[in-house]
């Protein structure tokens, strides 16, 4: 497991990776919207606008595991001095502000039809809306400071900050009431929604991880570049 | 107790206190972070006449009334209270009895409750149309689908 903290061993499984995991996110979104388009039945209360969950809810997973893993990342940098942490809190930012970007799109797409809104300012939207804006930060902190270590360690610290937001983004719509509905999936209990509709779902999220992971390497292989010739 | 370590036990003992800091915070103000109101809740709040607050809860079965083309009348219940609103606008798709709804307006008087906006409530349950034709033809539909 050494590769997720060593940029050259890093380096070495990526190069074996990248290319299978490009065939197989095409593959999975290939299926992925074959399912969603066609293979799933309509709601039977939403109609076909249920079909937008399908890209709403893998975005807003991945949105929230990107920021986890920032976190993983930013407090194995700070405490254990481990550079590669930094290397990921930069390379990624970005991959997790699109995802909550898409995610906030879609979820406006199909609350304007069905909420009769395309917006509303409970805990859950207004949460998801802070997310955005974090990352939004982090980018922009990526992109100024003069001196690298100094920048480096500051964007850490505020990412580990930011991270209070997770929790709360989680479990606004169990604490407060919201317009958003609660989680259909969790682990404890058995999901309500029905197989049909589960199977184009999970075929999506991996769909999402594939692409995410995919993109995640191109930028962590630059961050690693610049770093060894100086650039930054 | 290494460097590392003590780097880490303090990195986290921060982010805790910043957490719990947070949480109490947002705990004392839920009234006002909550998007809307239940009838009951409104039971035990004072009603301000004219003040524009949310309600929340179920469109009571048999309740709904149709003035006229775009003026409706109908009751919000969370099952322990009702509320009585008035409506001059467009429904949302998803509105009917039984069904979840966030309605924005303001009291009228102690009994009524003006709506200027009505949005619909979607729950956490998905299910394809045909199943649904195959439990009310079974008698397994819960009515609380609706």
């Amino acid at each position: 497991m050494k590769f997720l903290v060593n940029p050259s061993k890093f380096n070495k499984i990526a190069d074996y990776v990248f290319k299978p995991l490009l065939i197989l996110s095409i593959i999975l979104f290939a299926l992925g919207l074959l399912f969603s388009f066609y293979l799933s039945p309509d709601d039977y209360q939403q109609g076909s606008t249920v079909r937008i969950m399908y890209v709403h809810v893998p975005s807003a997973w991945l949105a929230l595991l990107t920021y986890a893993i920032m976190t993983l990342y930013s407090i194995a940098g700070l405490a254990f001095r481990i550079p590669f942490g930094f290397i990921i809190n930069t390379a990624v930012a970005p991959i997790g502000a699109v995802f909550t970007l898409i995610c906030i799109i879609s979820g406006s797409l199909w609350g304007k039809p069905m909420w009769g809104t395309w917006w509303v300012w409970d805990a859950r939207l207004t949460s998801v809306a802070i997310l955005f804006i974090i990352y939004l930060i982090i980018i922009f902190m990526n992109l100024s400071f003069e001196n690298r270590i100094v920048r480096e360690k500051v964007v850490a610290i505020f990412v580990l900050v930011g991270s209070i937001n997770l929790p709360i983004v989680k479990f606004s719509v169990d604490w407060w009431n919201t317009l958003h509905q609660p989680a259909t999936i969790s682990k404890l209990s058995k999901p309500s929604i029905d197989p049909s509709m589960m199977i184009p779902l999970i075929i999506m999220t991996f769909a999402f991880i594939m692409v995410g992971l995919a993109i995640a390497i191109l930028r962590i292989k630059i961050e690693i570049i610049s770093r060894k010739s100086n650039l930054i | 107790m290494s460097l590392r370590f003590q780097r880490l036990l303090l990195i986290l003992l921060t982010l805790v206190i910043i957490l719990s800091a947070v949480l109490l915070i947002l705990y004392n103000t839920r009234e006002n972070v909550s998007y809307f109101y239940t009838p009951s809740e409104i039971d035990k709040l004072d009603i301000v006449i004219n003040e524009t607050i949310r309600i929340g809860g179920f469109v009571e079965n048999d309740s709904f009334n149709k003035i006229s083309s775009n003026s409706f009348k109908f009751k919000i219940t969370d099952e322990k209270a009702s509320i009585l609103v008035t409506f001059n606008g467009i429904l949302p798709d998803l509105f009917r009895e039984g069904q979840g709804a966030v309605i924005e307006g303001a009291f009228v008087n102690k009994d009524i409750f003006n709506a200027t906006n009505v949005f619909a409530k979607h729950d956490e349950n998905y299910m394809p149309a045909s199943i649904k034709e195959d439990l009310k033809n079974t008698g397994y539909w819960n009515k609380k689908y609706k």
